[in-house]
């Protein structure tokens, strides 16, 4: 069985460096977003204060102050204030309100956003005596470009998978290739492994040069350990490849799985928070980013890049695309025909 | 049915929503035999042949190999080559021919396979780049690349050029005499009675006739027929009975063909464009159906 779908494997590899527009496509393209993303969007993503406000159970509706009045001001809610002091360190939040207990805020004095914010909060609570404590943290702002490249990636990983697995394979089949694989004694589940193997190779190599392009073109930041963000990109990329699968099972035209493929990845791209935060958007579309896997691995790589988590931190997440993976790579071998 | 058979075909039937492509087919393969379907497009002699492979099943009746219904081991031990095929793209033909070798358990030996198809020229050739009769002789290679008991060929020289068509013809007669037993199918008359030592002819999803393509020709056809332009014909002498001039041709089905020449040179007919030509199964095509083959 290993060498057969050894063989696959070496031929769908050939394939793919060989066919050098589909290796600039793979390389080059998400290298030359890296790059327009973070020249178009040097300068902050908003001209809106965005503010924190932790409560006891991380819900607003009941909660009065003078402060959340104020119109032009994005709220968002916390349960616990060490996620939002991490957002004001990194200037994502310009301000973070506790109203559990004693009234108490957060701000970082190098934040120019964070000064008008401050004022703004001071003028709210005027009277004597009601003040709220001010705590200051410090830190280097967020560059849009650190905050946006772990999506990209996660992004090209995506299409990658599902048009490397599920594009193609339409296309063998469309061509004849499987007619002809099916004549011999090549088992389903031994060409689909084969394709898995190959597409999360050409995935992490892709990836890899990607990342070290980025991080030498903009100097990335990485604050956590590279065997999670390791983890999360194969979960992630393994979850999209199976869902890839799913589309190649029975459809016979290109077209038409171009079509399919388009219909998965749109919504992910603009649901999933690769260009811009879901914090503070409507709660359907926040609910509809968490059916999405894009979610899960922008939001793991994040936490791995910039808020420095680890591999247990990130565990969730890979637990979660690995087993969404698994199911459909089942499903996917049972539904498959050659013809 | 036919006991000794290695490969047996038993009331094979296949409905499609809209036709019924097969419609009842049943015969034997001997060991060692070289046996064509023949027919016009669309009689449903690909459609048997992908059930007697294994590619398709059956809406009704037995495929039988060894005696025994298909298994998985089959796959092992037949080759397959398909009408229309594509292989994987930016491959050579090496590489392909050693990606189909991995997938079995024995394999013929390679450098004997590269020298019987004469692939030695083009073995570092990108299979996009391949010519129709190179094409067809690397989809051989690979047919053959199990070293398989029986060979499947499924229309093997369409489209291929007359020196092309030729040349295949020779690589399928090397591949006989190594003992493999082959199943063909086509439409070329001429590929049938050189390549086949059994041919049944099929029509509209059913065999028509069936046997040794000479005998069979023999059995419904005298032994030659000759052929007169009309204008060589005396004029005034009255034609035999049953003989009607066709598109400006006289033509007489005889065994004898000296004693027919005299009596034709005693009434004085015109024989310097007379022809005597043997029966072919394209007659006889044309005599079992009313239609001719290529239509």
């Amino acid at each position: 069985m290993w060498r057969r779908v050894m063989a696959i494997f070496v031929a769908r590899n050939r394939e793919f460096y060989r066919d050098t527009a589909g290796l600039a496509w793979n390389i080059i393209m998400p290298i030359m977003l890296v790059l327009a993303f973070a020249f178009v969007f040097s300068g902050e993503p908003a001209d809106v204060l965005k503010v924190g406000v932790v409560t006891a159970d991380g819900d607003l509706a009941d909660e009065v102050s003078p402060f959340l009045e104020i119109p032009h001001v994005q709220i968002v809610p916390y349960s616990e204030p060490d996620a939002g002091i991490a957002k004001v360190q990194r200037h994502q939040l310009d301000l973070l309100l506790d109203l559990r207990g004693a009234l108490g805020y957060w701000v970082n004095p190098n934040s120019a956003t964070g000064e008008i914010a401050e004022r703004l909060l001071l003028g709210a609570y005027a009277n004597p005596g009601s003040a709220p404590q001010r705590r200051t943290v410090a830190g280097e702002a967020l560059r849009y470009a650190d905050w946006v490249v772990p999506g990209i990636l996660a992004m090209n990983i995506m299409f990658s998978s599902l048009w490397g697995v599920g594009w193609v394979v339409v296309r063998y089949r469309n061509t004849g290739v499987l007619r002809r694989l099916k004549a011999t004694p090549l088992t389903p589940l031994e060409f689909l492994s084969a394709q898995v193997l190959s597409r999360l190779m050409v995935v992490l190599v892709a990836s890899l040069v990607v990342y070290l392009g980025a991080k030498l073109a903009l100097g990335l930041p990485m604050r956590g350990s590279y065997l999670a963000l390791v983890l999360v990109y194969v979960a992630g990329a393994l979850c999209m490849i199976s869902l890839g699968l799913i589309v190649a099972t029975r459809l016979r035209t290109e077209e038409l799985a171009d079509g399919v493929l388009n219909l998965i990845s749109w919504p992910m791209v603009l649901l999933s928070g690769v260009w811009f935060s879901l914090e503070g958007a409507s709660p359907a579309a926040q609910a509809l980013s968490r059916l999405l896997p894009l979610t899960y691995i922008v939001d793991g790589a994040r936490r791995v890049m910039i808020d420095g988590a680890g591999v247990v931190a990130v565990l969730p997440e890979v637990a979660l695309l690995g087993g969404v993976a698994l199911v459909l790579l089942l499903v996917a071998a049972r539904l498959f025909r050659w013809e | 049915m036919v006991v000794d058979s290695l490969i047996e075909a038993r009331e094979l039937v296949r409905r499609y929503p809209s036709v019924t492509a097969v419609d009842g087919i049943s015969f034997g393969v001997r060991a060692g035999q070289c046996f064509g379907l023949l027919g016009p497009n669309g009689a449903g002699k690909t459609t048997t042949l992908e059930m007697l492979e294994g590619i398709q099943r059956p809406t009704a009746g037995q495929v039988l190999y060894r005696g025994r219904p298909l298994d998985r081991s089959y796959r092992e031990e037949v080759g397959i080559q398909f009408q229309a095929t594509a292989l994987q793209d930016f491959q050579t033909v090496g590489e392909s021919l050693q990606m189909f070798a991995s997938f079995y358990a024995r394999t013929a030996d390679r450098d004997e396979l590269i020298r019987m198809c004469n692939l030695g020229e083009i073995l570092d050739r990108d299979t996009r780049r391949l010519s129709g009769g190179q094409r067809q002789r690397l989809l051989l290679a690979i047919a053959l690349v199990n070293d398989p008991t029986l060979v499947f060929l499924d229309e093997p020289t369409t489209g291929l050029d007359p020196q092309s068509r030729r040349n295949f013809w020779g690589l399928i007669e090397t591949v006989r005499r190594r003992g493999k037993t082959i199943l063909l199918t086509t439409h070329y008359m001429e590929e049938a009675q050189s390549l086949c030592d059994e041919v049944a002819i099929v029509d509209h999803g059913r065999i028509i006739a069936q046997g040794d393509p000479l005998a069979l020709v023999r059995q419904h056809f005298p032994a030659a027929v000759v052929r007169l332009p009309a204008s060589a014909w005396p004029a005034g002498e009255p034609l035999p009975e049953g003989v009607e001039p066709q598109d400006g041709a006289i033509e007489f089905f005889t065994d004898a063909v000296p004693p027919l020449l005299e009596w034709l040179e005693q009434i004085g007919a015109n024989l310097n464009e007379l022809k005597v030509q043997t029966p072919n199964l394209e007659d006889l095509f044309l005599k079992l159906t009313g239609h001719t083959l290529r239509a």
